[in-house]
């Protein structure tokens, strides 16, 4: 049993309802099993009239509409779990916001993995339930119409659950040992299937032909071990519920014999006998095709419960890959903290970073480290800096991704903690450094989370030097993103991000992480000339490691290490002298190595 | 079953020693199920028998048959099991193997994300369920059936025609039914599926722009409204195959009450009667759930038929008849007048021509979709020409076998993999014979040697939570290719995806790797690129330029555009350096 699940099940009441009509009716049915069986040995030793199949046939009806409606209930269990599971999955990603390395099985979780509960759900648990009932339904009969038989059941039904735990419980250290083994084999497919170009590429491709089936010989062989043994099981109990109905049987027949029994309740017992150990050979058979569903409902409720832990660990898109780790993350709010305040909205706010330590867990160094800033009013402001510096990290804390372990961020003398976070986003226009597109239209991506209009879309896309391409897919601003979709190089994907950007109009505050990265030359120039225009009148902080984008910048702030790195003060480098920038990078980044060892 | 997978599944069972396992398997299961209804008609036969009070001799033959039948039944169904399951993993390996040679050749898998990868191999799963869920089942459930109606037929003629009528009805229409449903209900539910996921993948990797752009609201409602219009979908499916199962009862009942009816009626003894009624009863146990069979059928159809498509798929390159002999070193590689065209859009490439003497180093550059790694593939053959031609010492590449022109020019492909292997057998592919000594100067040459001492020769890569970065994996890609050592080297972007100050690194440490060698090197960077014998720009699958740094640099163009945009960065990343 699934406590989790079950406490979901209960939980919902259109779930919880659909649940009891499935296993009232699973259990009703299992029930009319014994009428039946009374009505036809009634008949066949002669004891009913032949009118006595017309009330039969009733009962068969019934156990066939009980039938139907146990499975259609059954569906609607399952999909009611899976929806609940579904949206509270789908509610957890959408609070934490990045992405985590294992993001591409989440997605699959969702989808098909959560399917492997229907087994579970529409099998393994009205098993359960006819199981608990109608075998002591079927026992009591017996007992009042043969005190012997009800004896040989009663003794040789626990052999049952005896047996299958027993045959499981040794057969578990052998199937979880070769699991591993197994799982590993039979994932070598797929790798190879996924690196043939490389393979290709160094003439192996037909040799490994000769390892896969190696390997699959392997894999067969070690299944075979592993099944040999899990079978035994299923073995114990069909010679348990066969041999039973011989042992049934036999002494009823020599009691007939000698006359101390009547046709009927014989016939009644032959025909009773095994419908005691049908429901617990069923409850086996589908708790072993349920297991999978039970490992995805536990990887569901792992995510879930409890918010904030074992969730997927944040990838910073500047920090490297090794950064990851499993632990709580007090630095990230997953939650949009709906605080009191309002800021004063409708000019550019002056943003001032107190002393600002950002610590990610598990990680000894913290992100930012007791860094303050003042951007003014209307300022640009350019974040310079080696890889892994932190500066994307203080695009982060500005958006309220990352909340300060130490220090505070203030917004016109506000602290950002007490701010509505979704009021203080709606003040921002921020392109990432790997935008996301969304599967739908040009158009809804470029106007994503406001009602733009199509005027002020494509004027956007024209500012972000995206207009040209955008024209020329199949459907222009309706074409479609996406898997199944329309795929876009990174340049062009860059730059509908900066459309979105572009397309609100409102924004007070600019962050851009590197939003000219993946762009070659010449869309570069124009996108750092419509930047410009963009930052015109607004606050702008922009991650830059190209010199026409911190060209733009009135100030260069210069991050490594977690800190700000000391530089000469620049007058306004409108960046025409381009090798006196040169020398200011080149002396500023020697400072900062000197700093950082 | 259409038929080319029909053809390829044929193969598979029909393999060596394949068929005779199917029927062993086939004889176990239906032996297992034919014990069953002996058991039940012999134990019926045994007590009615008995009711009529005979010696205890006539009745000692069907005690020995009942206390038979229930062993045979565990035994013979744990045998069927292993049997069944042996087969049905054998011809998954020998499916598997067929995909894999036909997806050798360059061509079926052309542009196929991760994800379609793996659910192909998923696929291959289909063959286990078709025969373990599907076919066995029937055989034995048709064996069973025909015995039934056979004992029928013995104690009532017209009894065993009600009993066949009902078992084809149970085994055959409602299997058919529910496989047909399955098909139409599974045609609406493959889009909503698909649906939901691309919303999931949408809150799940857009999470920040969302959150930025305050869409997080509308992408969860889109996401539910999904995931609602997938569940209704799903609680219909649900619905139809709960009723195949609720007929199949009645169907069962029904004609047991008909048997009983009609054995009545011709005034069939009581012994007989109860046997007839009895094995009908039984004899529906194996049919019953051939409808929730019929439903998987379907998918398993599905399936197949993917992988038919897959392996029916034209190769893009066509092998010569007969093979020159391989080129040999030194080479001398000519492209002229190259024209290769991706289907039916507009020519990727477009006239191209180059000239590759030994020792010379050519790099190609230009925009992203200006036909770069297009020319490498034409090179490595996995595209084929359209007009022009490719020569290696003169001769065609199109009369050299595919292998031979690979073995000769080759390297740092595009996107290259690392295996779930240890990082030692990941770069001995490149090398299989290679010494360890090979093995650790490749490694230092490719700069790898700090990070594969730090890691561990054996450790095994591509793991979960123990993937490499991008740096690292270019880095393993150009020691493969340096393990390799074609007598022509081509490099397909090794600095891509990497962040400025890695790129400037390892671009250096090739340059430093590739001296003397021929080299193609594919680039969007030009920093080094003077020390490289020419350049080639390539623009909308033409040349639009070339010449040496020197000479392009001091023309106007992409390349000096693309120059000053490098340089007035280039003394920060040198410093950095």
């Amino acid at each position: 049993m699934h406590k989790d699940l079950l406490r979901l099940a209960r939980a919902e009441p259109a779930v919880r309802r659909h649940l009891a009509v499935c296993l009232a009716a699973a259990v009703f049915a299992g029930l009319l099993v014994l009428v039946q069986a009374e009505l036809l040995a009634g008949v066949l030793s002669g004891r009913f009239a032949v009118a006595v199949l017309l009330p039969l046939v009733v009962v068969v009806l019934f156990r066939g509409l009980l039938g139907w409606i146990q499975g259609a209930s059954a569906g609607r269990t399952a999909t009611g779990v899976k929806s609940v599971l579904r949206a509270r999955l789908m509610k957890r990603f959408q609070e934490s916001v990045f992405a985590g390395p294992r993001s591409g099985e989440l997605v699959t979780l969702v989808g098909r993995g959560l399917d492997a509960l229907d087994p579970y759900l529409a099998g393994y648990l009205p098993a359960v339930a006819v199981a608990t009932v109608v075998p002591v339904a079927v026992l009591a009969r017996l007992f009042v119409a043969d005190l012997a038989t009800g004896l040989i059941v009663l003794f040789t039904l626990p052999l049952i659950p005896v047996f299958g735990a027993l045959v499981g419980w040794t057969t578990k250290t052998v199937t979880e040992r070769q699991w591993r083994a197994l799982s590993r084999l039979g994932g070598h497919f797929l790798d190879v299937v996924r690196g043939l170009p490389t393979l290709r590429a160094f003439g192996r491709a037909r040799y490994q032909s000769s390892v896969i089936r190696d390997v699959a010989a392997a894999h067969r062989a070690a299944t075979m071990r592993t099944l040999r043994v899990a079978f035994l099981s299923s073995l114990v109990l069909e010679l348990v519920a066969s041999l039973s109905l011989a042992l049934v049987a036999v002494p009823v027949g020599l009691r007939l014999l000698s006359g101390s029994l009547d046709l009927d309740t014989a016939l009644l017992v032959l025909l009773l006998a095994p419908e005691a150990y049908l429901p617990l050979r069923a409850m086996g058979t589908k708790f072993h095709a349920s297991v999978e569903g039970v490992a995805a409902a536990d990887e569901a409720f792992a995510l879930l419960v409890p918010p904030g832990e074992k969730q997927p660990d944040e990838k910073q898109p500047d920090q490297a890959a090794t950064d990851r780790t499993p632990a709580t993350r007090p630095g990230v709010s997953p939650v949009p903290d709906h605080g009191v305040h309002t800021p004063s909205a409708s000019r550019a706010p002056e943003i001032r970073l107190e002393h600002v330590t950002v610590r990610y867990p598990g990680r000894d160094q913290p992100a930012l480290d007791d860094v303050s800033l003042v951007v003014a009013p209307g300022e640009r402001v350019a974040l310079v800096g080696e890889s892994g510096g932190g500066k994307s990290t203080l695009l982060h804390l500005l958006l309220g991704f990352v909340t300060p372990s130490e220090g505070r961020v203030l917004v016109d003398g506000v602290d950002l903690a007490t701010l509505d976070l979704d009021e203080w986003r709606r003040r921002l226009a921020f392109v990432p450094q790997r935008p996301h597109l969304f599967a739908m239209s040009v158009a809804d991506n470029i106007g994503l989370g406001g009602s733009a209009s199509p005027d002020l879309i494509r004027t956007a896309a024209a500012a972000a030097q995206a207009a040209g391409f955008v024209e020329a897919l199949p459907d222009g601003y309706e074409t479609v993103l996406g898997e199944r979709g329309v795929n876009l190089s990174a340049g062009q994907r860059q730059r509908v991000a900066l459309a979105r950007a572009f397309c609100r109009p409102s924004a007070e505050v600019l962050l851009l992480d590197e939003p000219t990265a993946r762009l070659d030359g010449r869309s570069e120039a124009a996108v750092v000339e419509a930047t410009r225009t963009l930052a015109e009148g607004r606050t702008a902080i922009v991650v830059a490691h190209r010199p026409a984008m911190i060209g733009l910048a009135d100030r260069v702030v210069r991050i490594g290490g977690g800190r700000i790195v000391p530089d000469r003060p620049q007058d306004h480098g409108q960046g025409n002298g381009h090798d006196s920038g040169h020398d200011r990078e080149a002396d500023a980044l020697a400072a900062e190595r000197g700093d950082a060892r | 079953m259409s038929a080319p997978h029909g053809a390829g599944l044929r193969r598979t069972i029909l393999a060596p020693g394949m068929a005779r396992r199917l029927v062993v398997a086939a004889l176990a299961g239906s032996a297992a199920d034919l014990a069953g209804v002996a058991l039940i008609a012999s134990a019926a036969w045994l007590i009615t028998r008995a009711a009529e009070q005979p010696p205890l001799a006539a009745l000692s033959v069907a005690i020995v048959g009942v206390r038979a039948f229930a062993t045979g039944k565990g035994v013979l169904r744990y045998a069927e099991r292993l049997t069944g399951h042996d087969v049905a993993l054998r011809a998954q390996a020998s499916t598997r193997e067929r995909l894999y040679e036909s997806l050798i050749p360059a061509g079926p898998l052309r542009q196929r994300g991760a994800d379609l990868l793996s659910r192909m191999v998923d696929d291959t799963e289909a063959v286990q369920d078709l025969l373990v869920r599907c076919l066995l089942p029937a055989v034995a459930a048709l064996l069973t059936g025909v015995a039934a109606i056979v004992i029928g037929a013995f104690l009532l003629p017209v009894g065993a025609l009600v009993l066949a009528l009902g078992l084809l009805l149970a085994g055959v229409l409602l299997p058919a039914g529910t496989a047909a449903a399955a098909h139409r209900w599974s045609a609406r539910i493959a889009p909503a599926r698909a649906e939901l996921a691309a919303r999931v993948a949408d809150l799940v990797h857009g999470a920040a722009d969302l959150a930025a752009y305050d869409a997080k609201g509308q992408a969860l409602s889109d996401g539910m409204a999904a995931e609602g219009r997938l569940s209704a979908l799903e609680r219909g499916q649900a619905r139809i195959n709960a009723a195949a199962l609720g007929l199949g009862v009645l169907i069962q009942g029904s004609t047991v009450a008909a048997v009983v009816l009609i054995a009545q009626a011709a005034g069939l003894g009581q012994v007989a009667t109860a046997v007839l009624a009895l094995t009908a009863l039984v004899s529906f146990e194996p049919v019953l759930p051939l409808a929730a069979a019929g439903e998987r059928f379907a998918g398993v159809g599905a399936a197949l038929r993917r992988l038919a498509e897959i392996q029916a798929t034209p190769v893009v390159v066509a092998e010569p008849a007969s093979p020159a002999p391989p080129p040999e070193a030194p080479m001398t590689v000519e492209v002229e007048d190259l024209v290769v065209r991706h289907g039916d859009r507009e020519p990727a490439l477009d006239g191209v021509s180059l000239t590759l003497t030994p020792g010379r180093r050519v790099a190609i550059v230009g925009p992203s979709g200006a036909g770069k790694s297009t020319l490498l593939s034409a090179l490595m053959r996995t595209v084929d020409i359209e007009s022009g031609h490719i020569t290696i010492n003169g001769v065609d590449i199109r009369s050299y076998a595919s292998d031979d022109v690979r073995a000769a020019m080759t390297g740092l492909t595009q996107d290259p993999y690392v295996f779930q292997a240890s990082f030692r057998d990941n770069l001995r592919l490149a090398g299989p014979e290679a010494s360890d000594g090979e093995l650790t100067q490749a490694v230092r040459r490719a700069r790898l040697d700090t990070w594969a001492d730090r890691t561990g020769w054996d450790t095994v890569l591509g793991e979960d939570g123990r993937t490499v970065s991008g740096g690292q994996l270019q880095r393993l890609a150009l020691a493969r290719a340096l393990l390799f050592d074609p007598a022509v080297l081509l490099l397909d972007e090794p600095a891509e995806a990497l962040d400025e100050e890695t790129a400037d690194a390892l671009t250096a440490d090739l340059l430093d790797a590739t001296r003397g060698r021929t080299t193609l090197l594919v680039t969007h960077r030009l920093r080094g690129l003077e020390q490289v014998d020419e350049i080639v720009v390539l623009e909308d699958g033409r040349v639009a330029q070339r010449g040496t740094h020197a000479e392009l640099v001091s023309a106007p163009g992409y390349y000096r555009d693309l120059w000053e945009s490098e340089t007035l960065t280039a003394s920060s990343r040198a410093s950095s350096r």
